[in-house]
């Protein structure tokens, strides 16, 4: 891959944020690519494609373990280059960024005309790319849905180096397929994204947040509902249950400063002894999890699912496992994350997953193990029943013929 | 038609089922868009998934094209038959499986009018936000085709934000479902692919849809201004004082011209254009976001405010806007609609470059759009019988819709492409975008048998990748595909 901006993995300084190792979830990675540019991209891809390599893409990779180990990592795409604010335009509150923007440096951007994007930064220091690549959102998804519902265009570089847009600069815009959909959560298996296009929302005058306690998971599970059913329009409806002791019910509400006061007046009606703050009450849009632990000391960390009456069972269900599951997450949306602890058996772990699968799955959603040490995922089915398991595989195949875009780490071994 | 092909789908179906009677079959020779027209070789109306199956089945069997179609309202052809082919009626499944208001969902067949999603969840507390003008008669299974979007779709997003799950009849005649209950299905989001695929990748047989609560208050404001120039500088206003209205929508004095000389909708005399704009949500919160949106209407020109007390006030301000395209019947033999996209903030100058193409060209144009999100419908006033007319038309529209490419904008926002604006699509995107959406539909419909001949201009050849090649393709290798 001579000319190309790639060099190897281990005696590189700018990849110690991908773990040091050089390695992807303990797959050895043969040479890293750094491109600047989409037409970089491209060219490495190309590159890749003539010489039958394995790519895996990657921004800051802070999630680069979540899904399964790659079968093959010979060239990792480091998008942390390409972190331009490429666009932001206020007035039609849409941005324009690089994959590798930091989360963090486009809400800079953009907060200062008081705007931004909705999409909690669940890991620290993701890229837009690789919050994309992955689907993580936070607790604002109740307002404004996940990431599939703010991303309105992509510009994606194909296993064989063709680059291609989908969507646009305006929210509204059904021209064409919508691949930004399916690009979203998509783990990097279908094509290398380069730019991303989000639609923003403003920032409101005001919000408080409202707390409560409760030792009873249906009870918490109740004043969701009770919440839900209330005409104060939450943006946020967080539910926190530790593996023992007791949960918590967060509800953000937002807005003008009168119409926050009479709705805060409203909803803590609903939830007699709520604490009330201005400021979130932590572990606000955190994972349950260390993030930032390696290797065997990771927790295993899942996503987990269920239709909104089942939230109740669900948490029983957590408290119920072999061993205890914390559960945090939209309780208005009904996903969540859970954590088992770092330390904890395989056969156990698994069994825990099993048992919640299926409790999730009666309850109309589903459970992926997003990450574990690799003792846990080579004991459990990282990703569970796949609902049109076939057809993703044709998309696959359309797209990644070769099957080289990190093959192995996706759903039904995509 | 080819008999064996009526012989076998008349062999899995009801005989009330199937329509050969070529009467009949030329009912259904176009869909919203009329000047489009083809005959349909067969028409089935199938009361079950199965019986869609066996359709699907049949005409895979028998490479025989299938086009599918909910009430017949879309503006693109997207449901325009095909004389070699069979046209799939909808309407018949028209059942609300489940309205679970404690899930915030529906379950629904692709026939079920869009407000009567509505009119079932309301008695829990509830609606189905997506809200297109034609919701009196358009199918959810039209909606999911289209990605319909509505007035309200500013705040509340479109069909693709609501729709949970899908049943699909794939082109080999499969039922396979996709997605979940619950956001955030493992695997590829194959809902978000289908949805807005304009009935390419397969026939919808039934939808999990979200309920949204029903708005504690809803405030709807018309203003009158005295140019769309004031109205566009309103409206950006309002966005840039961080109000999400539900819905901000825009006529100009020649739509309102038509609106009242259809319905007496008593907007504001000598407006050179109105605005509806409404507020909803917490009572608290729509009162404070009101009184903003009033101010900012008089700041920036309105010359009249009226706001709907009651209603019958309310329903009589949105009759005007939502009757607007048959009202332009009233003041033009013959129209045609575009659906081009711009950012909200060009608004002012794409009106006036419209405004000047109108002038040279002599062809008028009434403006209703979508003011919040920057969605033009300019409707493009002809009369057929003048020699010439259409033609004139035809490119004002097509130079309307040049403008809105050349923003940055869409050449649809909410109709489709369908076979009306495929010639377009190029002029958005390049023959390599174009290639990879079409990966999908190859990986749905190798054999390009779902509605051939909408959306894409070209159709590619599936199992055959551009570029060099090693070896057999995996697809021909798995037995899924062949080139030809």
């Amino acid at each position: 891959m001579a000319g190309l901006p790639v060099g190897d993995a281990g005696d590189r300084d700018d990849v110690g944020h991908l773990g040091g190792a050089g390695d992807v979830d303990g797959v050895p990675v043969g040479s890293v690519a750094r491109p600047a540019s989409t037409a970089e991209v491209a060219d490495v891809l190309r590159a890749a494609a003539a010489d039958g390599l394995a790519v895996v893409p990657c921004g800051r990779g802070t999630k680069l373990t979540w899904g399964r180990p790659p079968e093959r990592a010979d060239v990792l795409v480091d998008l942390s280059a390409m972190d331009r604010v490429v666009e932001h335009a206020a007035g039609d509150l849409v941005l324009v960024a690089e994959a590798g923007a930091p989360v963090a440096s486009v809400a800079e951007v953009i907060a200062g005309a008081g705007q931004r994007l909705a999409v909690d930064e669940i890991v620290p220091g993701s890229t837009v790319g690789g919050t994309v690549a992955t689907a993580a959102a936070g607790p604002l998804r109740l307002l404004a849905g996940g990431v599939r519902d703010l991303l309105i265009g992509v510009t994606v570089v194909r296993a064989d180096g063709t680059v291609a847009r989908a969507g646009g600069k305006v929210v509204k815009n059904v021209a064409g397929y919508d691949l930004g959909k399916l690009l979203t959560g998509s783990y990097g298996t279908l094509a290398v994204l380069t730019e991303v296009v989000f639609r923003l929302h403003p920032v409101p005058a005001a919000r408080r947040f409202l707390r409560v306690a409760s030792d009873d998971p249906a009870a918490l599970a109740a004043l969701a509902a009770a919440v839900r059913r209330s005409p104060v329009v939450a943006s946020a409806l967080e539910i926190d249950l530790p593996g023992e002791g007791p949960g918590s019910l967060t509800v953000l509400l937002e807005g003008t400063a009168d119409g926050v006061a009479g709705r805060v007046s409203v909803a803590a009606e609903l939830l007699p002894g709520a604490e009330l703050t201005d400021s979130p009450p932590p572990p606000w849009a955190a994972l349950p999890w260390d993030p930032a632990a390696r290797g065997d000391d990771r927790a295993t960390g899942l996503k987990v699912t269920c239709r909104l009456s089942g939230l109740a069972e669900l948490l029983y269900a957590a408290r119920a496992a072999p061993v205890a599951v914390r559960l945090r997450g939209s309780a208005g949306v009904g996903v969540l994350l859970g954590a088992i602890p770092a330390g904890t058996e395989p056969a156990p772990a698994a069994a825990a997953v099993a048992g919640l699968r299926a409790t999730a799955g009666r309850l109309g959603g589903s459970l992926v193990v997003l990450d574990a040490p690799a003792a846990v995922k080579a004991a459990v089915d990282v990703w569970g029943p796949v609902p049109g398991l076939d057809l993703m595989r044709r998309v696959k195949r359309q797209f990644d013929p070769d099957g080289r875009l990190s093959p192995g780490r996706f759903a039904g071994g995509i | 038609m080819d008999p064996a092909v009526t012989a076998a789908i008349a062999a899995a179906l009801p005989a009330r089922a199937v329509v050969t009677d070529p009467a009949r079959l030329r009912t259904y020779e176009s869909d919203g868009l009329t000047h489009y027209r083809a005959t349909p070789g067969l028409v089935v109306l199938p009361e079950t998934t199965d019986q869609v199956a066996a359709v699907v089945r049949v005409c895979a069997e028998h490479r025989v094209p299938f086009v599918a179609r909910g009430s017949g309202t879309g503006l693109s052809g997207g449901a325009l038959p095909r004389a070699d082919g069979v046209l799939v009626v909808l309407s018949r499944m028209r059942a609300i499986r489940a309205v679970r208001p404690e899930d915030q969902r529906a379950d629904v067949e692709p026939g079920v009018i869009n407000l009567d999603v509505t009119r079932a969840a309301a008695p829990h507390g509830h609606y189905y936000a997506p809200d297109p003008s034609s919701q009196l008669v358009c199918s959810i299974g039209g909606n999911v085709a289209e990605n319909s979007g509505g007035a309200h779709c500013l705040k509340y997003g479109f069909t693709t934000n609501h729709v949970l799950s899908l049943e699909l009849v794939t082109a080999d005649g499969e039922v396979v479902t996709l997605g979940t209950d619950a956001p955030d299905a493992p695997g590829y989001d194959l809902v978000g692919a289908v949805v807005g695929s304009e009935g390419t990748l397969g026939v919808v047989t039934a939808a999990t849809v979200r309920l949204v609560r029903s708005p504690e208050a809803v405030r709807t404001v018309l203003a009158g201004f005295r140019t769309t120039d004031d109205a566009g500088a309103a409206t950006s206003a309002i966005i840039a004082a961080g109000v999400v209205p539900a819905a901000v929508e825009m006529m100009d004095a020649l739509a309102v011209e038509a609106a009242e000389a259809a319905v007496q909708c008593r907007y504001p005399d000598g407006a050179g254009a109105v605005l509806v704009v409404e507020v909803d949500g917490p009572a608290a919160e729509v009162a404070a976001e009101f009184a903003a949106v009033e101010r900012l209407c008089r700041e920036h020109g309105a010359f009249e405010v009226r706001v709907a007390s009651d209603p019958a006030e309310r329903a009589l301000i949105w009759r005007g806007r939502k009757s607007a395209f048959a009202a332009v019947g009233r003041i033009s033999p013959d129209y045609l609609v575009q659906d081009g996209v711009i950012p909200r903030t060009a608004l002012p100058e794409v009106l006036r470059d419209i405004a000047e193409l109108s002038r040279e060209s002599g062809v008028r144009v009434a403006n209703v759009f979508h003011a919040g999100d920057g969605n033009l419908h300019p409707l493009v006033l002809f009369d057929d019988s003048v020699p010439g007319a259409a033609a004139a038309a035809e490119r004002v529209s097509g130079a309307i819709l040049d403008l809105c490419v050349a923003r940055g904008g869409s050449i649809t926002g909410e109709h489709g492409v369908g076979v009306d604006k495929a010639a377009y699509l190029p002029r958005m995107f390049t023959d390599a975008d174009l290639d990879t959406m079409q990966l999908v539909r190859c990986a749905f419909d190798p054999a390009g048998l779902a509605n051939p001949g909408k959306v894409f201009p070209t159709p590619r050849l599936c199992g055959e990748a551009p570029g060099p090649r090693r070896g057999v393709h995996p697809l021909q290798a798995a037995g899924l595909g062949e080139v030809f």
